[in-house]
């Protein structure tokens, strides 16, 4: 197993995590790459419970979000999105900690965690409205629980661990759960949030998706030890597990979530998996990855990893095949129409919302721009593309 | 004479500046390999090195910081900020640190610190990728600022602004990276148009139409459209947004009697409103009309879909135009 690309070695033990991965593991796992169902004294304790039924509706979650990210990414090259940042090999890691959590739990996320969102329960169109250039937020915080993604690197740990000292003042035993990615580790943010959070106390859960690239740049960049390894150096508990794995994924989660519920303050997971697609469409990984790379993480995929688990165990039927597929291009359908049906912004809509309440000084330039855009009678056309050029 | 693109010529200006000085640096987000997310820097790390072209961490608070402790050793770091958007989190190492060294330690540390910074809108892109954020700097004594608006001035403004022995800001208007002009680069650096002095790049009578960074094309083509309609616009790049060379603008709108300033960032307190009180100040009695402002909002910058109705367009200049000539215009009949 090469796992760790860092070339920095070393078995990590989840020092004070009141857990710890069996001696010689690089991270805990459940399900090895083979998809074999490999035991673990203390984690299988947190997916005892995982009936056949479940593991196979976390295979049909996995396959559905890869779905939607094929799709929207298709949806990008045809014009129909501006940018899309996929999140192809991650499936485990969005899927395993989005289905440990509760719906009181609230999320503050980077922009890939489109898995996370769909576990939340959101609106395909709304997924898509940010990408399409539509809104600068897709959707309504409150409604499912979770922020709208965040494009600073880093800032939203800070507001996840603000909103975890929020629940603890009012008594709750909700959890605030944070995405961020390997490279935001560096940002100040991030080792700032972790300084409120382990001196408060907070409860939130700081899930670092380490997927070994930001944008071009490799993991050892960001870090000389393992980024697990950094929390403890806050007083943070932290784990290291497989992300390609979903059980893991979803047992340490749990783990963290139930120490956060009950008084125990932050936990720091992250999650070794692999972003095999570019940073977002924009990106070109040709320049600075190399494609044996590539084709290691692919035989760790995620997804048939499940797959195999659900083989040997007899579940993965042409019948479950099927219906998982259907499922799959059916929300993929859903979502094309959602984003194609999407109807343009009004003009004077870039004034809406800037303050909640209206002031004199910015009804003034609205007002003035509404008189321009008359001038030319047709305030649909008036302002064309090249007028801005 | 070679036929360049915007981003070929500052990654010629670049190049020019590592081979001349070896205090000379580079330190940013995926500059490496990848060449920058705009490819600006692209090749350098290979015919460099590692060590004066440096992938830095994901941090721009420790990109600045450190450049700081570099140049107090003697280097002249140049910096990349992948996005104007991303400036923030280095926003208190800028202003607190590199702008006031010089003036704590009485001229006895110099900061020649470049911080390139791709700005401005009109490319299709998410939040906090469009943004204008040059006003909070042109606000901070102690920092240079300018804007480049041609691939030329791009390639000799990156180097002159890294031979300043000031902190620079360097504006790069993103939209214009494609953007292919003649660039002269046996040119000598001594005989170039110094970084702080503006351009008169159309002469006029009409009004002063005084524009920066991506507009200045934008500008002119209103010229243009202007002339067609008998009006004579005179273009002034300002280039430099701290210190403004007022005596240019000056210059202009006593020839003129009228001003018309533009930019893609929000009016209230942007460098519009500087230019125009200034002038006022200095041109009272010589100007026909009141200073005119074709600017972005006082709005966050908008999605996308929007953005076009946000960034002053051809038409919304010449529109101020018309209202600093009196002629009709969108709020002809209005009062104040
Ligand atoms: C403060 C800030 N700096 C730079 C960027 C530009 N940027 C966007 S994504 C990215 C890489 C992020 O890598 P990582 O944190 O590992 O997350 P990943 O995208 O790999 O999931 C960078 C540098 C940004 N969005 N915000």
């Amino acid at each position: 197993m090469s796992t760790d690309e860092t070339g920095h070695g070393g078995a990590i033990t989840p020092e004070n995590a009141g857990a710890s991965t069996a001696a010689g593991q690089e991270f805990l796992q459940l399900i090895t790459p083979a998809g074999e169902r490999i035991s673990h004294p203390e984690f299988d304790s947190w997916v005892r419970d995982i009936t056949d039924e479940q593991l196979c509706s976390l295979f049909e979650d996995m396959t559905v979000i890869r779905r939607i990210d094929v799709e929207a990414t298709a949806l990008q090259r045809q014009g129909e999105l501006a940018l899309w940042p996929p999140l192809l090999g991650q499936e485990a890691a969005q899927i395993g900690s989005g289905r440990a959590m509760r719906a009181d739990d609230f999320v503050f996320s980077s922009y890939r965690e489109n898995g996370v969102a769909y576990c939340r329960g959101v609106d395909l169109t709304d997924l898509l409205r940010v990408w399409r250039g539509n809104a600068s937020g897709g959707w309504d915080p409150y409604g499912i629980n979770m922020a709208t993604p965040q494009i600073i690197i880093g800032a939203q740990t800070l507001h996840a661990t603000g909103y975890a000292m929020g629940i603890q003042n009012d008594g709750a035993d909700a959890v605030a759960v944070t995405y961020f990615g390997d490279g935001a580790t560096s940002e100040g943010d991030v080792n700032e949030a972790m300084v409120f959070a382990a001196s408060f106390q907070a409860p939130v859960v700081f899930f670092c998706t380490n997927n070994h690239w930001a944008i071009s740049e490799p993991v050892g960049l960001q870090s000389h030890i393992h980024l697990a390894e950094r929390a403890t150096g806050f007083g943070i508990p932290s784990l290291r597990v497989d992300g390609n794995d979903v059980l893991a994924v979803m047992a340490a989660t749990r783990l963290a979530l139930d120490r956060a519920r009950r008084g125990g303050g932050p936990t720091f997971i992250e999650a070794v998996t692999y972003r095999m697609g570019p940073h977002t469409t924009a990106d070109d990984p040709t320049r600075y990855r190399d494609a044996n790379e590539l084709e290691d993480w692919a035989a760790k995929d995620p997804i048939s990893r499940l797959a195999s688990l659900l083989d040997r165990k007899g579940l993965l039927t042409a019948e479950l095949q099927q219906q998982v597929q259907d499922k799959a291009d059916s929300v993929a359908a859903e979502m094309r129409r959602g984003c194609t049906t999407m109807p343009d912004p009004e003009p004077m809509d870039v004034f809406k919302h800037v303050y909640s309440t209206p002031n004199s000084w910015l009804e003034r330039q609205q007002d003035h721009y509404a008189r321009y855009l008359a001038s030319f009678g047709d305030p649909a056309g008036a302002v064309s593309e090249e007028g801005a050029r | 004479m070679t036929q360049l693109t915007f981003a070929r010529a500052i990654n010629a200006g670049l190049r020019k500046s590592l081979e001349n000085d070896s205090k000379v640096v580079l330190l940013g987000e995926d500059i490496g390999a990848l060449g920058g997310v705009f490819r600006v820097t692209d090749g350098l790390q290979k015919d460099f090195g590692t060590h004066r072209v440096v992938d830095t961490p994901l941090a721009e608070s420790a990109i600045v910081g450190t450049a700081v402790g570099l140049a107090y050793r003697g280097y002249r770091p140049v910096l990349e900020i992948q996005f104007d958007g991303f400036i923030y989190p280095a926003f208190d190492q800028i202003v607190s640190q590199v702008a006031k060294l010089h003036y704590r330690t009485r001229g006895a540390v110099k900061m020649p610190i470049t911080i390139r910074v791709p700005f401005g809108g009109g490319i299709g892109s998410p939040e906090h990728h469009s943004e204008s954020p040059e006003a909070y700097f042109t606000h901070t004594s102690g920092l240079r600022v300018v804007a480049v608006s041609n691939p030329q001035d791009a390639y000799t403004v990156i180097q002159q602004a890294i031979s300043c022995d000031d902190p620079v800001l360097y504006f790069e208007p993103k939209r214009r990276y494609h953007d292919k002009g003649e660039v002269d680069e046996s040119a000598a650096l001594a005989s170039a148009l110094p970084m702080d002095k503006a351009r008169v790049l159309t002469e006029g009578t009409d009004a002063t139409l005084v524009a920066y960074g991506p507009l200045v094309k934008t500008a002119l083509d209103a010229a243009a459209a202007a002339a067609d309609e008998g009006i004579s616009l005179e273009v002034i790049d300002l280039r430099s947004l701290a210190p403004v060379d007022y005596d240019a603008v000056v210059a202009s709108v006593r020839k003129t009697g009228r001003l018309v300033v533009t930019h893609e960032a929000g009016q209230s307190g942007g460098l519009g409103a500087e230019v125009a009180a200034s002038i006022t100040e200095r041109c009272f009695y010589h100007l026909e009309a009141a200073p005119v402002r074709v600017t972005g909002f006082d709005i966050p910058y908008p999605y996308s879909k929007l953005e076009m109705h946000h960034l002053p367009g051809l038409d919304r200049i010449l529109d101020g135009v018309d209202r600093a000539l009196g002629r009709p215009n969108s709020l002809s009949g209005l009062e104040g």
